[in-house]
């Protein structure tokens, strides 16, 4: 007599179960889905939904097929109860159903986010196929919300574009699908994903869905943006289905408990699929699926098998979006990367190496060599042999090494190379075909690189790329380990390319780390906000400790705290502050700066924020004595005290400093006004410095009094306050936006010349444009550091993230 | 093994360090992706530069007082200089909690 197996569950597990089982033979089957209908291959549902296959595609275990089989269907009916004593299921008919052997398939649920509104209509997650059909009813050009860019978030959204629907989706994480892809392959993907017209924001929270008669109508994001939608899709994750198995007493953690063979902790009653835990592992991909469904048969006839889980890799199932990433990107001992990027292609490769094996791959843009890696991960292969070249994959025979003029190769003909003189790349490329062979003659030509000399770079790899070995290139210092680009290079290509992430900045211009060293960050996040001041966001993880703790580190890790005092003046208040602030957190040491200022040295790092909330009270502010960026305007008394004075040097100094303090620039700058020739604020030799005199203003720059000695140079002689701003404020700008990083303004001007900096600030319509340029960062830039580190969740970062002595005491 | 719980991975910035006092000295924990972490002494072996408050680059720390990089994965210095930093295992729960096994660190205190 054969004996009665019932299946709660008739998704993709049951149904190779059921395969599995009925080869076999040797029992009566019932099978229960909630799902009014038989089972289909689930992960097609994708192409179903962006219509490159029906819904009848996709079917394997129809009706039909499970009635010739002799399977007793009870479609459309959820078990509500599982009586273990008396081996019996209940379903919604309430009839018990006996069983001589229980599979729990229940799957998993999708994980709604209980945001107000969550229960509208209109708000669905991706899981079935009604889920897919009311995405599929939306019509063209209506407009759809996805919260979650992982895999199944981001096929809901590509499939709904491909029917005309404007889709957003909104990922809390910094990076799409930040589970199986490292930043620079979300990267490429979201590019890839924004090129084709969906729009996505990352580090995004939800806050609430707002709805209208009972429907969704939006949804609201933390910062208050609100994006309209007709229907809004939840693919944040998943949840084991287990209500029923734990109502049942079984032994549940965050899935079903199983042993090795499938079993739970009731002998009788077998779980596969997502709804089970095994070893501590969740499942959500469904090739080890099926090795649980093959387990569990031969556990039911009777026969010694053990089910292990696999590495298992990850595709993204939309057209054009070419990924692949497999194996373990978690911590872990000894471990290295090896990257491979070509930015022409889009490409970029990592490998994850523990030892001699390899343990993970990350790939974008040319996934074809993704089966080889998985198998050298899968089966452990010592891959110490091939390490030199592995990331070229299996066809790789013979050196082909990594090339540096990618970057420059991949540009259009129409990127603009050479800034001051508007020469793009195709013009030079043209001029130099036509026979112009080296720099000079290509400058001769284009009048490109033949001004500030910042695109010198660029030019020259342009002469490599089009003359091949006749052109010698002369040696360039790169700016460190991570690219063979210059600064000037960087500079120059992020400004042509548009390059407006330290993502892009990575993977187009061909970094050879995954995110750069402590050498090329701050440079890099420098030039990205001062070229991009509205669309770059500043990377206080990019920055040296002082600029990210706004303080000076000392050398037994405490802080110095310098308030500014504008062009050196104060009042009795300010001080008193000061002094009460130096007595409440213990300074050891007060000190007058040579900058006119006070500097209180030794602060715990835990106090800086309590410290600047104390002085924020009396109207003290930052003095970025810490900062790439304007530190003081020294002045002296000037016109108001002083017998010889010419000019209000004191006014002029505060003036100056209100205008330009909080501005990033890539070195210090200091500056200084003099209210006369005798120049007691020491001007001439100051990175700018105004000498006042009875006819008006001589401003010189590119002084220094550090590790080395200059003299200012005149920059102009003008004959109001007015100009006077107008021109510090131009060459600030000018500075800004070609000096590489960590060059003081004389190191600049030494590379690019006096004159061209006259000239340049000396062009009224370059001027004006450089100080709307100037006006425009500050408005984003130009904030109290101090005020906004007083809050609550921003002071938190400066103490410790748990305190394990208190624990200890107890 | 002992896991005692540090917070949430989300108190630690992406490319950033936080420290964690112990009764043995600091610890300084790093996020070096979104949801990888590691932990190690937080003073640097060359002239104990607070390591928390580095630059962190792929696995890497660079010390913020004299640029000494060190081995997440390892704690040894890199490069031409010479030197070690204890590891401690810490792992990301999946709702995000951070677990430290402190070791000897704990040991310490009955000690
Ligand atoms: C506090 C102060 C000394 C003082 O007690 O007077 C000072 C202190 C430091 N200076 Fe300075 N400099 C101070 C005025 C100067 C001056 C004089 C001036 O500004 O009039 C100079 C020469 C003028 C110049 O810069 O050209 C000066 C030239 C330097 C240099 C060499 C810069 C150069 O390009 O050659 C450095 C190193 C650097 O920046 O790379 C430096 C670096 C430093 C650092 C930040 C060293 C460091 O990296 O930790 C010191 C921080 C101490 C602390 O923890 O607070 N300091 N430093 C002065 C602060 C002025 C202020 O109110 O902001
Ligand atoms: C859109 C989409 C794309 C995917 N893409 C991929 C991919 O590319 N690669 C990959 O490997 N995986 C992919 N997956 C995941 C894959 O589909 C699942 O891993 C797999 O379907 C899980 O199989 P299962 O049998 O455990 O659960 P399911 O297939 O979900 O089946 C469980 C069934 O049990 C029913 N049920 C639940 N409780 C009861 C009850 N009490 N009574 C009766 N019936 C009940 C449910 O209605 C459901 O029909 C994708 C999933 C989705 C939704
Ligand atoms: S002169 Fe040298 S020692 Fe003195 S404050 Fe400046 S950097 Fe420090
Ligand atoms: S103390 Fe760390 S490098 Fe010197």
């Amino acid at each position: 007599m054969s004996r009665h197996l019932v299946i709660v569950g008739g998704g993709m597990a049951a149904g190779r179960l059921i395969d599995h089982v009925l080869a076999e033979g040797g029992w009566t089957v019932t099978l229960f889905n909630a799902e009014p209908r038989g089972t289909y291959n689930r992960i097609m549902l994708s192409p179903v939904l962006s219509g490159d296959k029906t819904y009848e595609d996709i079917v394997t275990h129809d009706d039909d097929f499970y009635r010739q089989a002799g399977v007793t269907c009870r479609f459309g009916e959820r078990v509500t109860a599982i009586d273990r004593a008396a081996k019996t299921v209940t379903g919604e008919d309430g009839v018990p159903v006996a069983y001589d052997k229980l599979v729990l398939a229940t799957g998993s649920d999708p994980f709604m986010i209980p945001l107000p509104g969550h229960d509208l209509d209109g708000v669905i997650a991706y899981r079935d196929l009604e889920d897919t059909r009311r995405m599929m009813g939306l019509g063209e050009g209506s407009r759809a919300v996805v919260i979650g860019g992982g895999l199944l978030g981001l096929e809901a959204a590509a499939g709904m574009h491909a029917r005309g629907v404007d889709v957003t989706v909104v990922h809390l994480m910094g990076h799409l699908m930040e589970r199986q892809l490292d930043e620079a392959a979300g990267y490429l993907l979201r590019r890839e994903l924004v090129s084709r017209g969906i729009k996505v924001l990352c580090s995004s929270n939800s806050k609430e869905i707002v709805g209208r008669d009972g429907r969704v109508a939006a949804l609201r994001l933390e910062d208050g943006t609100e994006l309209p939608c007709d229907l809004l899709v939840m693919a944040v994750g998943i949840r084991p289905s287990v209500a029923l198995a734990r109502a049942a007493g079984l032994a549940v953690g965050r899935g079903i408990h199983v042993d090795d063979q499938m079993v739970t902790s009731d002998p009788d009653v077998l779980a596969v699929g997502e709804c089970v835990e095994h070893d501590g592992q969740l499942f959500g991909l469904v090739a080890p699926l099926y090795d649980q469904a093959k387990v569990a048969a031969e556990t039911l006839a009777g026969r010694d098998a053990a089910f292990a889980n696999r590495e298992t890799a990850t595709k993204l199932k939309v057209t054009g979006c070419d990924l692949f990433s497999a194996g373990d990107f978690a911590e872990g001992e000894d471990r290295e990367d090896i990257v491979f990027r070509d930015p022409a292609r889009g490409v970029y490769k990592r490998l994850v190496l523990q030892g001699e094996r390899l343990i993970g791959a990350v790939m974008y843009g040319d996934t074809a060599d993704g089966s080889w890696f998985h198998g050298l991960i899968k089966d452990g292969t010592d891959v110490s042999e091939m390490r030199e070249t592995l990331i070229f994959g299996p066809a790789f025979q013979g050196g082909e090494p990594l090339d540096p003029m990618a970057a420059v190769a991949a540009l259009p003909a129409d990127a603009e190379i050479c800034g001051c003189n508007g020469v793009c790349k195709g013009q030079i490329t043209e001029a130099i075909l036509g026979g112009a062979q080296d720099l000079g003659a290509v400058r001769t030509v284009t009048k490109a690189s033949s001004s500030c000399g910042t695109c010198t770079g660029l030019v020259e790899q342009l002469l490599s790329v089009t003359l091949g070995d006749e052109y010698e290139a002369p040696a360039a210092q790169p700016v460190c380990g991570c690219t063979d680009l210059t600064h000037e290079d960087v500079r120059r290509l992020i400004k042509a390319q548009e390059l407006q992430s330290q993502q892009a900045v990575w993977q187009e211009l061909g970094w050879t780390t995954p995110n750069g060293c402590h050498v090329c960050r701050p440079a890099v996040n420098y030039y990205l906000l001062a070229d991009w001041p509205v669309e770059y966001q500043d990377d206080p993880q990019s920055r040296f400790v002082n600029e990210r703790k706004h303080a000076n580190i000392q050398k037994d890790g405490t802080f110095s705290v310098v308030p500014r005092m504008w062009g050196g003046v104060t009042t009795a208040a300010e001080l008193r502050a000061i002094a009460d602030a130096a007595d409440k957190y213990n300074v050891p040491t007060v000190k007058v700066t040579g900058g006119q200022r006070i500097d209180l040295l030794g602060v715990r790092g835990e106090d800086l924020p309590a410290m600047w909330a104390d002085l924020g009270r009396a109207g003290l502010v930052s003095g970025h004595a810490y900062a790439k960026g304007l530190r003081t305007v020294k002045t002296c008394v000037g016109t108001d005290h002083c017998r010889f004075g010419t000019q209000d040097s004191t006014g002029l100094g505060i003036k100056l400093e209100k205008r330009l303090w909080g501005s990033w620039t890539p070195h210090k700058v200091k500056m200084a006004v003099s209210g006369c020739p005798r120049n007691c604020a020491e001007a001439t030799c100051k990175d700018l410095g105004i000498v006042c005199v009875d006819s008006g203003y001589e401003i010189g720059v590119g002084g220094a009094a550090g590790m080395d000695l200059k003299e200012i140079q005149p920059l102009v002689k003008v004959a109001t306050e007015a100009e006077a701003m107008d021109h510090v404020v131009a060459f600030v700008q000018l500075y800004r936006e070609n000096a590489k990083y960590l060059d003081r303004p004389y190191k600049w001007i030494a590379k690019v010349g006096m004159d061209w900096v006259r000239e340049r600030v000396g062009d009224p319509q370059e001027r004006a444009r450089l100080i709307a340029a100037f006006d425009l960062s500050q408005s984003i830039y130009q904030k109290d550091p101090w005020a906004e580190r007083t809050e609550d969740e921003e002071a938190r970062q400066f103490g410790p993230l748990a305190d394990l002595t208190l624990e200890a005491a107890e | 093994m002992t896991w005692t719980d540090i917070g949430h991975i989300d108190e630690i910035p992406l490319r950033g360090a936080r420290k964690v006092k112990t009764i043995g000295g600091c610890v300084a924990v790093f996020r070096t992706a979104e949801a990888e972490v590691f932990a190690t002494g937080g003073s640097c072996p060359h002239k104990g530069g607070p390591l928390a408050d580095g630059i962190v680059h792929d696995r890497k720390v660079t010390c913020p007082l004299h640029n000494w990089v060190i081995d997440l994965t390892s704690g040894a210095v890199l490069g031409a200089d010479d030197g070690q930093v204890p590891t401690y295992p810490v792992r990301v729960e999946e709702d995000g909690r951070l677990l430290i096994d402190l070791g000897e660190l704990r040991l310490r205190r009955s000690a």
